[in-house]
């Protein structure tokens, strides 16, 4: 016999009182300061004289039951039974005695989960799903920032950058990854090939034309039958219509490539929140471990950390020194895709004659 | 069951960092359910396909639960025939508690439910922030959904309608919170679960909350409607604990990296190593108060900034939330009442007035702020706008009345101020 409907309870977003630790319940919007005793530890004392440590560990965003369950073995057994994620997919655990952090963090180790993400580290990459769920990815995000974490681990237990560093990395120009100080992202450089025989069937075609956002696209009759058609020049190869209308095909294995966006920056700590900008192009999409990739954002990295000064974000040290000077410390080509012809292009222009000999 | 060969994939098991490709096997080979086994075992030879071809090879579809419109993303498999298995392999969007607050006890109810019906694979989180459960066949979706939400979880959105909000660490451990984060985020969004489960606006609308101007929620940049905390009162300074960060660090580097950063120059060391603070002209951007902790802390009279119109390319490129409300006081239930009707308000005429597939940002760019304004009755604010227009071609048409209408705001805002005094 079929399940009978049992109708939802919208009891949408819950109260969090049963799952704060009960030393952050007591002392709730009541903290005093924090330091951080050593990387990937938080130390917070509230006007109360109450204490509690916090232990950041990395994860692999996506993760097994298995997992869980075992993570969740080490926080009853080492700390107290509450545990918390950062918009960074860090899991952090809360202790209120200073003893229980380093057999915490010997257990975590221990797991195979590194401690670090805090302070002047590079904290753990925000990014999207991938090959492994999305339905418009032009790469596997999960892949490339495994393989570039394996390589850049040391920035993430260590507290050695100027300032802290947030990574992103996104499976298509959308970037649901997000702004970052590095933005690792796919580049289609191609406009969608067009299944004709598919289009009139199962695409709602004055949808998919209000979609695009620069107006290239416009209903057709092919073979006979209705369609669409691109204006290949005027196409930015955003992939917009793909959503809508999935015979226009934006992803193309053999042409879309990695592009690496630099400076964006969410707080408003000195400087005001900034978008982050196109530094390379043309990087080869290539699985399983894309070392193209990971060679450039450890460039970037480089440069940033022998010169950057104490907190300043990676935007705010192209700034100071310059974007040439930026590019010849990275040693990355400057090129005329560099420069913004989308709307609103010219504010990006040097209007000054200041410029760096 | 025969293991898809995985060559590739099998290359990010290496190295230290945690890999989701181990986790995916342990449920293909630790697991005790042959369900689990079968369902990822297909999916990791989906994803080496991938890895293969360098294509993605998932569907949407139409997927949800009895009563909602959303909170599901369809999966179906376009190489199906090739990996039956997890050729359905739907994601539940679960809204998690605000803060991403959690006890073992819960993580693991849920990991049991999961374990009944899914795939037991979990990502904590997405980018918009909720817990994402992927891989349920189309039936299983419904009855995990039953099961967690008989213990309290609800969806969170998908598609054109409201989405899962966000907040930060906030007032449970954070001394820079300058706001309740996780009563604003219910309060806000639970005021919308309507729009949120029955999908029915031009576009998405995110909610996200942080507790100061440091924004640890990516408020500004990733969301329609961001709630900042801030105060308006003078910041607190302890003058012994900043001789204290003199004498361990040196004048110098004070100078440097603290007072020379301040973006307003409000910041001067004292001949005595006191600090002084220009407290009219700080923008409450938090870098002093981030490197000296100890010393310095947002004032008593705290409240919220809001910004509208933030989001991501999609499609007119990034936009950034702008002010609207400078300051609001979020005291009494009165004034939370407040933040609600002008959510309500943002929200109905965006309803009524965007574009379909038009985000708020963009029907404010569109129809311009000042209408925006207007159609949701907020008064406008110098600090709206990084400096007046440059663009001389203006119509000034209602003048000398627009100027009267400051003058007498002007001068009831002064009363107000004389009669608190």
């Amino acid at each position: 016999m079929a399940e009978a409907p049992r109708m939802p309870d919208e009891m949408g977003v819950r109260d969090i009182q049963e799952f704060l630790h009960p030393v952050m319940k007591k002392n709730y919007g009541n903290w005093k300061y924090h330091d951080r005793p050593r990387p990937g530890v938080l130390h917070h004392v509230a006007h109360s004289g109450d204490e509690i440590w916090t232990v950041r560990a990395a994860t692999s965003r996506q993760m097994d039951i298995h997992q869980i369950r075992e993570l969740m073995d080490i926080a009853d057994d080492f700390a107290e039974g509450y545990v918390r994620f950062t918009i960074r997919s860090n899991m952090e655990f809360m202790v209120s005695e200073e003893s229980k952090v380093q057999p915490l963090i010997d257990a975590l180790t221990a797991h195979g989960n590194p401690i670090g993400g805090t302070g002047n580290s590079v904290s753990t990459v925000s990014h999207t799903q991938g090959w492994l769920h999305c339905d418009i990815p032009g790469t596997d995000a999960s892949g490339a920032v495994k393989a570039l974490m394996d390589e850049i681990i040391d920035e993430f237990t260590h507290e050695e950058m100027p300032n802290r560093v947030r990574l992103t990395s996104s499976c298509c120009q959308i970037n649901c990854g997000g702004q970052g100080d590095i933005a690792i992202n796919i580049q289609h450089t191609k406009p969608p090939k067009i299944d004709h025989s598919q289009v009139g069937n199962v695409c709602e075609r004055p949808t998919v034309v209000a979609r695009c956002p620069v107006a290239a696209i416009r209903p057709a009759m092919v073979n006979g039958k209705p369609s669409l058609e691109v204006d290949e020049k005027k196409c930015i190869c955003c992939g917009a219509c793909f959503p809508p209308c999935p015979p226009m095909q934006i992803n193309d294995p053999e042409h879309s490539n990695f592009a690496v966006w630099v400076g964006g920056k969410h707080s408003n700590a000195r400087s005001k929140p900034t978008f982050h900008k196109l530094v390379a192009s043309g990087i080869p999409n290539n699985p399983p471990r894309w070392p193209e990739v990971s060679k450039i954002v450890k460039q970037i990295l480089a440069a940033y950390k022998a010169d950057a000064k104490d907190y300043e974000r990676m935007g705010e040290w192209a700034e100071r020194i310059g974007w040439p000077s930026f590019f010849e410390k990275t040693g990355l080509p400057f090129t005329k895709y560099h420069i913004d012809n989308w709307r609103g292009g010219r504010a990006n222009l040097n209007a000054s004659a200041h410029i760096r000999f | 069951m025969k293991i898809h060969d995985t060559p590739m994939i099998d290359q990010l098991e290496e190295g230290e960092w945690p890999s989701f490709v181990k986790g995916i096997k342990r449920l293909r080979d630790r697991h005790l359910d042959k369900r689990i086994n079968e369902m990822t075992n297909d999916l990791l030879g989906q994803l080496e396909h991938s890895y293969e071809t360098r294509k993605g090879y998932w569907k949407g579809g139409t997927v949800s639960v009895y009563g909602y419109g959303g909170g599901i993303i369809p999966r179906f498999s376009e190489v199906g025939d090739l990996y039956p298995k997890s050729k359905e392999f739907h994601t539940l969007r679960v809204q998690p508690p605000a803060g991403n607050y959690y006890t073992t006890e819960i993580l693991l109810k849920l990991a049991d439910s999961w374990e009944k019906y899914g795939s037991g694979l979990v990502t904590f989180h997405g980018q918009t922030g909720n817990i994402m459960f992927i891989g349920a066949t189309t039936e299983n979706t419904q009855r995990f959904f039953n099961e967690i939400n008989e213990y309290g979880f609800d969806l969170g959105g998908a598609g054109p309608c409201m989405r899962t909000a966000q907040s930060c660490v906030g007032s449970g451990r954070c001394e820079q919170s300058c706001a309740n984060e996780h009563k604003i985020h219910r309060l806000l969004i639970n005021d919308f679960i309507d729009e949120m489960h029955r999908p029915a606006l031009p576009y998405k609308f995110k909610f996200k909350v942080s507790g100061c101007p440091n924004d640890c929620v990516n408020a500004i940049e990733r969301s329609d409607f961001a709630v900042i905390g801030t105060w308006r009162d003078d910041m607190k300074v302890d003058q012994l604990e900043v001789k204290n960060y003199v004498a361990k660090k040196g004048r110098k580097y004070l100078n440097d990296h603290v007072v020379s950063r301040c973006p307003t120059h409000a910041l001067s060391l004292n001949e005595n190593d006191t600090l002084e603070v220009d407290n009219k002209n700080c923008v409450r951007c938090m870098h002093c108060l981030n490197v000296m902790p100890k010393a310095l802390s947002p004032g008593d009279d705290k409240g919220v900034t809001i910004l509208i119109g933030g989001k991501r390319t999609l499609k007119i490129g990034d936009l950034f939330g702008s002010v609207v409300v400078p300051f609001m006081k979020l005291e009494t239930e009165e004034d939370y009442r407040k933040l609600q009707e002008l959510a309500e308000e943002t929200v109905d005429f965006f309803a009524e007035n965007a574009l379909e597939h038009e985000r708020v940002g963009e029907m404010i760019e569109r129809i311009g702020l000042v209408n925006f304004l207007e159609g949701i009755g907020l008064e406008i604010d110098p600090n709206m706008v990084v400096h007046p227009r440059e663009n001389s071609y203006v119509r000034t048409d209602h003048w000398d009345e627009e100027a009267k209408k400051w003058q007498e705001r002007k001068t009831k805002m002064e009363k107000t101020v004389i009669d608190a005094a």
